[in-house]
């Protein structure tokens, strides 16, 4: 393989893994603050017990998203030190700002939440998780500040053949970053509601099982009347238990899991439907922007306006004689990109030519470009990647959005099912917006191709700032380092993964005694025994008062 | 030359020495897991009097790091490129020691523990001495072209001054760390900190102050280099003294400021090279050849002066909160997780005191 290639493979190994920590850490950080900003309004016991519960999860997560983010700030230079070069003057800036404002904050404030228990007051505990969250949110923006500088140059002139900041404003309010920014977050949001749900059903259904919580028939007498009500309405009602043999298995804990699932559901669906107009203000951009990419997600050969909902094909082909269409929507392709329903818009075989005219038919014969010099340039990316990429992006949202309604009116009746199938499924679940993330953000970035800095097609004050992938790569670095911290990242990555994942599974069946030992009697040995027996054990410790609520 | 790239020199400077202040006693503390103590209590003191600030320190490096992309897109380019191997092996000891810290406590089994504490340790080690060797190298000179590659194979840096630095860091986190563990925990761990930095602690500084001296004999010097290394000198002897007396707090600030005046007397000496060429003088990167427009510069300047102050008061505040000593008595009994399912907790459950 080539230098270019192993380098493609480690970046695209090491960002798709680092961003699948990273949504659930958005996520779940906003979802956590949520939480906590009831409890301390209200002092309902129960949104403690969710911070608690799901801080502790999260925090295991978030830590393997911290370690990768480390990867991501450096390779840039490592392995793409022609890239980062040509786009220094305008790419670093806002990686420093990430940092300045917003991870500085992230990562002392955490540390702040994570030990202050019981030692700030509430509301300035409150205070950190909030300026915590807030830090990473931000992160996420100037770190998609960066990628859309990448999808389109805004901002700079072009000094020497070199991209120079004229305007650090136009960086930062770049209509790709604005529009892929509240896409992501909003694809945050649908992961941590799936995760919600799928964990907190779970949880109710391990209750049911045991018999904690039974299901009764609401007498008909009971029953509210009017036709949507009748509906809605569930004809059985939970009858809530507890076990008193395990800790934190309690009325409380019925509700915990009851408001989270419910929570996570509905912010599941408004967050779809978020993604959903986002992510139709980035097509229409894209149709501006980068007409290929929007014609390849299509696999639109010709001129036209019919959205395609099957089209089969040479998988990874790159050439439109093999692509046929199966079924299409005629119209809905043109108003997707310009509002305007019918609208043609063009296709591969009337881009290609253009951009091999703007863009020229080989890449330029200097020694830059190393063994590349004056090959042909590929300037279709591979429309099985995009096309497909793009169809499971939207299919999964709109799978989970949908599994996230059915949730809401299967515990209508304040529990789930009995079912282990959907159970099950409601833990699979979890997967799908992971995977959703991934298949747009491999998406836009295959589609990106071959440019690692996409030209702006019009005429637009800022042109000819754009930079072939194959002429980003280090010069200096040999196949074989290349090949050597890919094998070794994508080792340390794959033990890790399996470690962060028997920790979320076995912290997830200890539900929310897990997360709170005070939930347990001391050093319990599975009978039980009463509260003051159990704190003599403990006669070695210095006052309790002083002992961590936190420790490592 | 250009007063804003002096600007960005000197914040970079900072960031530098930010990162190696502070995560040196995170780095040293991550070290000393691994030989300072035999007793599960005493290393879990040692290990939260950074549990709440290590990762708030570890974002002066990723931010040093932006920072010269952001200033010198060249140096950082050149830089990490060249470096390519000991760069991810240095990262990967970040990633082991991060998530060895936050995982550890997960589990209470000895075994698990005995892994993650390696973890900590280990990776802390790898990542200390990756990343002194890499400050050394940048600061004594790395064999680069006219375009900032590097001529010779992957291995062209391994030498002298890859040595001396990383032993540099090594050796002032593991004396920093010493007088961090003075000041932060109580009991066995504290005597035995106050009885390192009094006796190993300045010998651990040696090479550190042979990599300050190295520099200076390199490019000649300044006025204000020189009187940097002579006071970072006086401030390791001062801090060693007040150690022997049992001072901890000025034992603290002398070794910590040997670190501070240290690190700047390097940068000061280095200045106005980036990474200067084995190969030729020409291909030097310098203030003058790889600094980013004066508009990037200008913009980040005033960014960085607004917002770093702020950082400095939150992180003091960070400091503030936890100020109390750790001692034996705060350590929380391991809390063991069974599952709250009724049908598996038999299962699951472990023999009584096994």
């Amino acid at each position: 393989m080539e230098v270019l290639d192993i380098a493609r493979w480690q970046f695209g190994i090491t960002t798709v893994y680092h961003f699948m920590l990273v949504p659930l850490t958005l996520g779940l950080g906003m979802t956590i603050a949520i939480m906590q900003s009831i409890w301390v309004r209200t002092g309902d016991e129960k949104f403690l017990r969710m911070v608690k519960f799901w801080g502790k999860l999260y925090l295991i997560n978030f830590i393997l998203g911290v370690a990768t983010g480390l990867v991501q700030e450096f390779q840039f230079g490592m392995a793409w030190s022609e890239y980062s070069r040509f786009v220094g003057d305008v790419f670093g800036a806002p990686l420093a700002l990430e940092g300045l404002l917003a991870f500085f904050a992230e990562s002392t404030f955490l540390g702040i939440w994570i030990f202050g228990w019981g030692r700030l007051r509430k509301s300035l505990h409150l205070a950190a998780l909030w300026c915590a969250v807030v830090g990473s949110w931000a992160s996420a923006y100037f770190i998609i500040v960066a990628n859309s500088w990448m999808q389109h140059p805004v901002g700079v002139e072009l000094v020497d053949g070199r991209p120079v900041m004229t305007d650090i404003w136009a960086v930062l309010t770049n209509s790709t970053a604005l529009a892929a920014v509240t896409h992501t977050l909003f694809g945050a949001l649908i992961v941590a509601g799936m995760f919600l749900i799928g964990i907190s059903w779970y949880h109710l259904w391990q209750r049911r099982r045991d018999g904690i919580d039974t299901v009764v028939p609401v007498p008909p007498g009971e029953r509210r009347a009017g036709l949507i009500r009748r509906l809605t309405d569930a004809s059985t009602r939970v009858i809530v238990g507890e076990a008193p043999g395990v800790p934190g298995r309690d009325r409380a804990d019925h509700g915990v899991w009851l408001w989270s699932l419910r929570f996570g559901a509905v912010m599941a669906i408004v967050a779809f439907a978020g993604t959903g107009l986002t992510g139709d203000w980035q097509a229409k951009l894209m149709y501006e922007q980068q007409p290929m990419k929007m014609a390849s997600a299509e696999a639109a050969c010709h001129t036209g306006s019919s959205f395609s909902i099957l089209s089969l094909g040479d998988p990874g082909s790159t050439d439109c004689s093999d692509v046929v269409t199966l079924i299409e929507i005629p119209g809905a392709l043109g108003f997707l990109a310009t509002g305007e329903w019918g609208a043609d818009m063009p296709g591969i075989s009337d881009l290609e030519p253009q951009y091999q005219n703007q863009y020229g038919e080989t890449i330029p014969d200097d020694e830059l470009y190393g063994s590349f010099a004056g090959s042909e340039v590929q300037y279709v990316p591979p429309m099985w990647v995009t096309y497909w990429g793009f169809r499971l992006m939207i299919g999964l949202g709109g799978i989970t959005a949908f599994g996230a309604l059915v949730a809401l009116w299967l515990t209508r009746g304040g529990t789930v099912p009995r079912s282990p199938w959907i159970m099950r499924l409601a833990i699979l679940g979890i997967l799908a917006p992971f995977a959703g993330n991934i298949a747009g953000w491999i998406f836009t970035e295959i589609g990106r191709q071959p440019f690692v800095v996409a030209p702006n097609p019009d005429p637009s004050g800022i042109d000819g700032v754009f930079m072939f992938t194959a002429a980003a790569v280090s010069p200096g670095v040999t196949a074989g380092e290349m090949l050597f911290s890919v094998i070794t990242l994508t080792a340390v990555y794959a033990v890790l993964m399996v470690v962060e994942l028997f920790l979320l599974v076995k912290y997830v069946r200890g539900g929310v005694a897990s997360a709170m030992p005070e939930l347990a009697p001391a050093h319990r040995d599975g009978d039980g025994g009463d509260d003051d027996a159990s704190d003599d054990v403990d006669g070695d410790r210095d006052r309790r008062d002083d002992v961590l609520a936190f420790a490592y | 030359m250009e007063p804003l790239a002096i600007t960005w020199f000197a914040i970079i400077a900072v960031l530098w020495i930010g990162f190696l202040v502070l995560e040196g006693f995170d780095l040293g503390v991550g070290m000393r897991m691994l030989f300072a103590t035999r007793d599960e209590r005493e290393r879990r003191v040692m290990l939260n009097t950074i549990g709440p600030v290590w990762d708030g320190n570890e974002v002066w490096l990723i931010t040093a790091g932006a920072g010269m992309f952001a200033a010198f897109p060249e140096w950082y380019a050149s830089l990490f490129s060249v470096l390519y191997v000991p760069l991810t092996v240095a990262l990967v000891g970040l990633i082991l020691r991060a998530v060895s810290i936050e995982w550890r406590g997960k589990v209470h089994t000895a075994r698990w523990r005995g892994w993650w504490t390696a973890g900590i340790g280990l990776g802390s080690l790898i990542a200390a001495f990756c990343i002194g060797a890499m400050l050394a190298l940048t600061s004594l000179g790395l064999p680069i072209d006219g375009n900032g590659d590097r001529v010779g194979g992957p291995f062209v840096w391994l030498g002298w001054p890859a040595v001396v630095g990383g032993l540099a860091v090594v050796g002032f986190s593991l004396a920093h760390s010493a007088t961090f563990l003075g000041l932060k925990a109580d009991g066995p761990v504290r005597e035995r900190a106050a009885l390192f930095a009094a006796r190993w602690a300045p010998l651990c500084l040696v090479p550190a102050a042979a990599w300050a001296l190295w520099v200076q004999l390199e490019h000649g010097g300044n006025a204000g280099s020189w009187m940097l290394v002579v006071l970072a000198v006086v401030a390791a002897g001062f801090g060693w003294v007040q150690a022997r007396r049992r001072r901890e707090g000025l034992a603290f600030i002398g070794y910590a400021a040997f670190g501070l005046l240290g690190v700047a007397s390097i940068f000061a000496g280095m200045f106005p090279r980036l990474l200067p060429s084995t190969v030729d003088a020409a291909f030097d990167l310098t203030l003058a050849n790889a600094a980013n427009s004066p508009y990037t510069l200008g913009v980040m300047t005033v960014i960085t002066a607004i917002s770093l102050p702020v950082i400095l008061g939150y992180q003091a505040w960070s400091y503030w909160v936890f100020r109390r000593r750790v001692t034996p008595g705060m350590i929380p009994e391991a809390h063991i997780v069974l599952p709250a399912i009724l049908r598996d907790r038999d299962a699951a459950a472990p023999a009584p005191h096994g």
